[in-house]
């Protein structure tokens, strides 16, 4: 057992240490630092909520659904758009209707068909949801930018000033994403883990022959979970959106969530939220901090760093702990 | 045996103990399953009585399993009529035949992995939670309340079936036989009134047998379960049913007490004749 949490450790504290050392080499200017890590942060909760749909689903179903970056494209659209003929609240109780109506299509339509296939096939299933999504999405909607008003002043607010020179610069809406995010996971993680239909979950990700033996209706549970996700990609979709903008991009940033969800471990809620805070405060620092150390060192162009680092830091957890942080250690008896 | 109206007491093959014998709650009447040109079953009829131990035995590819997952609803038979509790069940699904009182256990193990014991067998009490969910996330009062009546029933159940030890423990970890006994205690935990049984000592030892047969016999007699069960193993098919029907090729081939299969001339030839 000792061995097995050893390079983990060793991961974690290099990863402190990475957190820290720019801190000391940057005294002089702490309100900088913290910036760069509220920023790395923000960008950690945008990647946890989407690494969040893809957990809820493979939990419950097993199946690894390619197509949660284009569910919240789609969810980011519909609010969008809707918005623009109705007051914003009433565009998101529209928004999460759709999705659940989507959930209802996608299990009616393909995973009912396809149930007892091995989980590639249902990868491919959730590829093609994915770029019918994408595109279907772009038919009803439209293809341009478009966006989502929170209706919170963009200005940024400035914090500690008279602590240190400068303060800190932070947005109302980062503020209000971060919140809603912790409230969605707390609520999710009550849901799984302490009601009976959180059980029984649990129990369809495990075993769908034996959960519908104790009387578990699989299709019901797979539009149930759809539609949480389908949720999850509305919250997901409008605090993207109302940072960069509804567009295409949307669903591609979505693939950052894999490395989020590899790190936190598959079948981990928390997980999923402390995978994506690690990436996201991971990837600014070695951006901000690393690039410019590497240029100095070894006179590279240091550049790019936020484009691999999740990857690579993804698989070095493959490789000493392939389950990820919290994610269940299932050990099968040969 | 004919059809009794009236339940019946029946001096038990075994100890002391008289259970008494009921109606029937289960008739498989003239069911014919194929899968494409294959026939799994054709025409079988039997009835299982209340409180009864009935084995379905036959040689492999007899359709034994398949048997089994009609009366559980995973395969839907062409011809004929399962009758549940009086009722006829027309392509009633797993999860439904298990809200109307039928559970099982798996020949090869169908455990949930990523929980342990406890909660393994806590999820078959799923069905009976009635509280809603957002009663039982705030544990609110009567969830509460729910919660911890069936955390008792399943203490009895983990106490009946000797797991305590391994009340936290992941169920990957559990050597098989005791991963068996898991699988049984969810199926009890349902309180079922008919209890399927995919051959629950197959790939056991001689001293898992022995104990797997006391935790059916228990059950049979302590709760009144009725059971259905294929097993191989013939000596253990003698020992603990009441009733034995024999398939093969998909056809009864003979019904009855243990004593009258073991004489039946069409089953001797079948299936005892080889193994013996």
């Amino acid at each position: 057992m000792k061995q097995r949490y050893l390079p983990v450790a060793i991961l974690i504290a290099v990863l402190a240490v990475g957190l820290a050392l720019p801190l000391a080499t940057n005294a002089s200017a702490p309100g900088f630092y913290i910036e760069v890590l509220l920023g790395g942060l923000m960008a950690g909760v945008l990647y946890s909520l989407v690494a969040l749909g893809f957990v809820l689903i493979f939990k419950a179903s097993g199946v690894f659904n390619f197509a949660q970056g284009a569910m919240v494209l789609f969810a980011a659209l519909s609010v969008a758009r809707i918005a623009e003929q109705v007051p914003l609240w009433a565009a998101v109780l529209l928004g999460i209707a759709i999705m659940v109506l989507l959930a209802v299509v996608v299990e009616r339509l393909v995973l009912r068909p396809l149930v007892n296939q091995e989980g590639v096939v249902l990868l491919m299933a959730t590829l093609g949801v994915s770029y019918f999504l994408d595109g279907f999405g772009q038919t009803v909607w439209g293809s341009d930018i478009y966006s989502i008003e929170l209706g919170l002043s963009k200005a940024p607010v400035m914090i500690l000033g008279d602590l240190f020179k400068g303060g800190i610069l932070i947005n109302k809406d980062d503020v209000a994403a971060a919140v809603v995010a912790v409230l969605l996971v707390a609520a999710l993680a009550v849901f799984f883990q302490k009601t009976a239909t959180g059980r029984a979950l649990r129990a369809v990700a495990d075993d769908h022959q034996a959960a519908q033996s104790i009387g578990i209706p699989l299709n019901r549970i797979w539009v149930i979970v759809w539609s949480v996700a389908g949720v999850v990609a509305v919250v997901a979709g409008m605090v993207w959106g109302a940072k960069l903008g509804v567009q295409f991009s949307i669903s591609q940033v979505a693939l950052k969530a894999l490395p989020v969800v590899i790190l936190g471990g598959f079948t981990s809620i928390p997980g999923a939220i402390i995978g994506g805070l690690i990436i996201g405060v991971g990837e600014k620092m070695a951006e901000v901090f690393l690039g410019p150390v590497l240029v100095r060192a070894f006179d590279l162009a240091g550049g790019g760093i936020e484009n691999w680092f999740a990857y690579v830091l993804a698989l070095l957890f493959l490789l000493v702990r392939p389950e990820g942080l919290f994610g269940e250690r299932i050990i099968d008896r040969v | 045996m004919s059809a009794q109206p009236r339940p019946f007491v029946e001096e038990a093959p075994r100890g002391a103990t008289r259970r008494v014998i009921g109606e029937v709650i289960l008739s498989v009447e003239g069911v014919s399953l194929s899968f494409g040109g294959v026939k799994a079953l054709s025409e079988v009829s039997f009835d299982v009585r209340e409180h009864e131990i009935r084995a379905i035995i036959g040689p492999n590819g007899a359709g034994k399993s398949s048997m089994l997952n009609v009366i559980n609803g995973v395969y839907h038979p062409q011809k004929g009529t399962v009758r549940f509790l009086g009722r006829p069940r027309q392509d009633v699904d797993t999860h439904e035949a298990a809200a109307q009182g039928i559970a099982r256990t798996f020949q090869s193990l169908a455990l949930f992995k990523g929980m342990n014991v406890l909660d393994n067998i806590m999820t078959g009490r799923n069905l009976r939670m009635k509280a809603s969910l957002l009663a039982q996330a705030i544990r609110f009062g009567p969830a509460e309340r729910e919660e911890l009546e069936h955390r008792a029933v399943v203490e009895r159940i983990i106490d009946f079936l000797e797991i305590q030890a391994y009340r936290r423990t992941p169920v990957g970890r559990l050597p098989y036989g005791l991963q068996k006994r898991v699988d049984l205690g969810r199926a009890l935990a349902m309180e079922p009134r008919l209890l399927l049984l995919d051959e629950p000592m197959a790939g056991m030892n001689v001293e898992e047998k022995q104990d797997m047969c006391r935790f059916i016999l228990d059950v049979n007699d302590e709760f009144g379960t009725t059971i259905v069960l294929i097993e191989h193993d013939m000596g253990v098919v003698m020992d603990l049913s009441d009733r034995v029907v024999v398939l093969d090729y998909g056809k009864k081939i003979g019904d009855g007490t243990p004593e009258e299969v073991r004489n039946n001339p069409a089953v001797v030839d079948a299936y005892l004749g080889v193994s013996h």
